[in-house]
């Protein structure tokens, strides 16, 4: 079970209106893999995550996703993947009615059978796995800064114990130290759960830590491979990219690290 | 995907309780565990050992789970151990362990009799200081207004007729309507009554009054509340979500006068117009009943209103028309910049502005028609 492939994006195609965002993209997620997905702003990465789960429909193509073709298949199947995967989006997209404690626990009391008060001691366990302090619990969305409500918004998705976690620039706005522990959280269970990871993101040194392998959007398709193998790509983006000044920085803080980090 | 549902089994073998756990431990296959678990007596033992060696799957609530029962069994003061199960079950039993900090609980329901009371005394110190705030506002708006008209170059030309046409023209055909049936009924209502006087005639002067001095303003203007009012909320509470108004202060442009006062006085412009239009469409709704229940042609209908209905009913509606739309224009402006940063508050202060855009303009009526009665007019 832990082998395979979670996700297979194959001739993908999306396009609103006349504008085309992806043209026969194929790209792939291997269970217990984290895939980063890089790109410049606007060249569609979010909008190849929402396809992947299901919001976008793609003008053509397959994606499967956990072994389920997402393009033909009815809502209530949709509905019962929708369990077995946790999405953060880009700016939180927390319900705004709910404390951060009512956001987390409506997963778990949609989907499981767990008790009044395990769901409360989960809900705990979550907040603080999301370094939020436990203060966080009865406060509403409006009543917290832009990087506790994305810490909040990752508690949600980590609610259900996904097999799959979407991230939309989980990192983004937030405090470096907090960042690195926010990798360091998604490696550890990754680790502990087999989780894959799909994960967009502009943060260089999380791409580093984090990912296994990293997809490019450039040109509406992916280019796919390990930092290593990508830098040697002649595309002048992904150079610029890798090879910049914020790119060799990543590279040698990941360089240190690597001999302690990979044992 | 159909794994073993999780198994558990405890045990007292001497002095030792052995809790052993199997099949699925994940959040989506635990149901009654949990109970079961916390119930656990140890019953005399010293000692427990929890045996993990026949968990398929574990996730972060059976995790939670096995380590809650060792604490709990270590609370109880026997020592406990863990056995089997692979390093990534005790890693990620140690993680959860490492996240324990129990967050604060919600906020406990306190008697309702007690509840009622603050929320009563809650709304009526903020009733209190939002009409303070709307005073203060109804000041401020006023000099800004009138600072506006004195330096017209200073009005946002585009903005203004923008509003205007979509509080106005926009407007047309629902007012329209709307006047026209309020005649019709106006007439039919008066018709019914006064036949039985044989003063038909009279019905005219019934339509005149009604829909001149009350009726057709007293519509409008909640009719343009509903419709204008909320949108300036909602237009402008969606821009302070989005930061915009303080994007604006930190550009240099007030947002009084960019926002404000274009709404205001595209308001205060349209009201009056949209009222005359509502008068004549009124009076011909009357006129068509007339017509037809009470056989009294348009040029009887006109005489008699020309002669049974003063001037002044007709003014008395238009003056009314550009205070009614300051007001609304106002308070709509006003719970958009009261809105806070979260949506939601976008919907209760639209709603909130709608209703009280309507309340003031019923008491403000209600004042006109003492002081104009008193006044004799
Ligand atoms: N709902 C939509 N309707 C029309 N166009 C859209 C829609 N959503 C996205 N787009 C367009 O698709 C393109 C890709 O958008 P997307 O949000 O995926 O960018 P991105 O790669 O995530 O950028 P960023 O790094 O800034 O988040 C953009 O050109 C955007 O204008
Ligand atoms: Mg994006």
């Amino acid at each position: 079970m832990r082998n395979g492939t979670v996700i297979e994006v194959t001739g993908l195609r999306t396009q609103f209106g006349p504008q085309v965002i992806h043209e026969d993209l194929d790209f792939s997620v291997a269970r217990g893999e984290v895939m980063g997905v890089v790109g410049g702003s606007g060249t569609g990465k979010s909008v190849l995550l929402r396809s992947v789960i299901g919001l976008i429909r793609p003008a053509a193509g397959r994606i499967v996703v956990l072994g389920h073709d997402m393009t033909a298949l009815p809502a209530d199947a949709v509905r019962a993947l929708q369990r077995r995967w946790g999405v953060l989006f880009q700016d939180g997209a927390l319900f705004s009615s709910l404390t951060v404690a009512q956001n987390i626990e409506a997963p778990m009391k949609e989907h499981t059978r767990m008790s009044r008060r395990l769901r409360r001691d989960m809900i705990d366990v979550k907040i603080s796995l999301a370094g939020l302090p436990p203060e966080a619990a009865n406060k509403y969305p409006s009543e917290l800064s832009g990087g506790m409500r994305k810490r909040a918004g990752l508690a949600r998705a980590l609610a259900l114990d996904p097999e799959i976690l979407f991230l939309d620039e989980p990192t983004a706005g937030l405090d470096p130290i907090g960042a690195a522990k926010f990798d360091q959280l998604v490696r550890s269970l990754q680790r502990a759960l087999g989780l894959s990871v799909l994960v967009v993101t502009h943060d260089l040194d999380s791409l580093h830590a984090v990912c296994d392998r990293v997809s490019v959007l450039i040109d509406k398709r992916v280019k796919v491979g390990t930092i290593e193998s990508l830098m040697r790509e002649p595309d002048p983006w992904i150079q610029e990219y890798f090879r910049g000044p914020r790119g060799r920085a990543a590279q040698a803080a990941a360089g240190h690290g690597a001999g302690t980090g990979n044992g | 995907m159909a794994a073993p549902a999780p198994r558990l089994d405890a045990r007292l073998d001497g002095a030792c309780l052995v809790v052993a756990l199997g099949g699925r431990w994940t959040t989506q296959a635990i149901a009654g565990e949990d109970a079961a678990l916390a119930a656990l007596e140890p019953a005399g033992a010293m000692q427990a050992r929890i045996e993990l060696g026949e968990i398929d799957e574990l996730d972060t609530t059976g995790a939670w789970l096995v380590y809650r029962t060792a604490r709990e069994l270590r609370r109880r003061g026997l020592e406990v151990d863990l056995s089997g199960g692979d390093q990534e079950q005790r890693d990620l039993i140690d993680t959860v362990a490492a996240h324990d900090v129990p967050c604060p609980g919600p906020p406990p329901p306190v008697n309702p009799l007690v509840t009622l009371l603050l929320r009563l005394g809650k709304a009526t110190v903020e009733v209190l200081a939002e009409a303070r705030d709307l005073v203060n506002f109804l000041g401020h708006t006023t000099v800004v207004l009138l600072r506006s008209l004195a330096r017209p170059r200073s009005i946002r030309l585009t903005s203004l007729v923008s509003h205007m046409e979509q509080a106005g023209l926009n407007a047309l055909p629902i007012v329209g309507l709307m006047s026209f049936l309020i005649g019709m009924v106006l007439a039919y209502q008066g018709a019914d009554q006064l036949a039985r006087f044989g003063a038909q005639i009279f019905t005219v002067n019934l339509v005149g009054y009604g829909v001149l001095r009350e009726m057709g303003i007293l519509l409008t203007a909640i009719l343009v509340a509903g419709r204008s009012g909320s949108a300036f909320t909602a237009q402008i509470g969606t821009m302070k979500v989005n930061e915009e108004i303080d994007a604006l202060r930190t550009i240099g442009l007030d947002p009084m006068e960019v926002l404000v006062i274009p709404r205001v006085l595209a308001l205060m412009l349209t009201l009056p117009l949209l009222t005359f239009y509502a008068d004549m469409l009124g009076l011909l709704g009357g006129a068509v009943i007339a017509l037809v229940e009470l056989d009294i042609s348009f040029l009887q209908f006109a005489r008699q209103l020309s002669s049974g209905v003063t001037l002044w009913s007709f003014w008395i509606g238009i003056i009314k028309a550009p205070v009614f739309a300051f007001i609304i224009a106002m308070v709509g402006c006003f719970e958009g910049l009261m809105v806070s940063r979260s949506a939601e508050s976008v919907g209760r202060r639209t709603t909130a502005a709608v209703v009280e855009a309507i309340f003031l303009v019923i008491v403000l009526d209600a004042l006109a028609s003492i002081l104009f009665s008193n006044l004799g007019i």
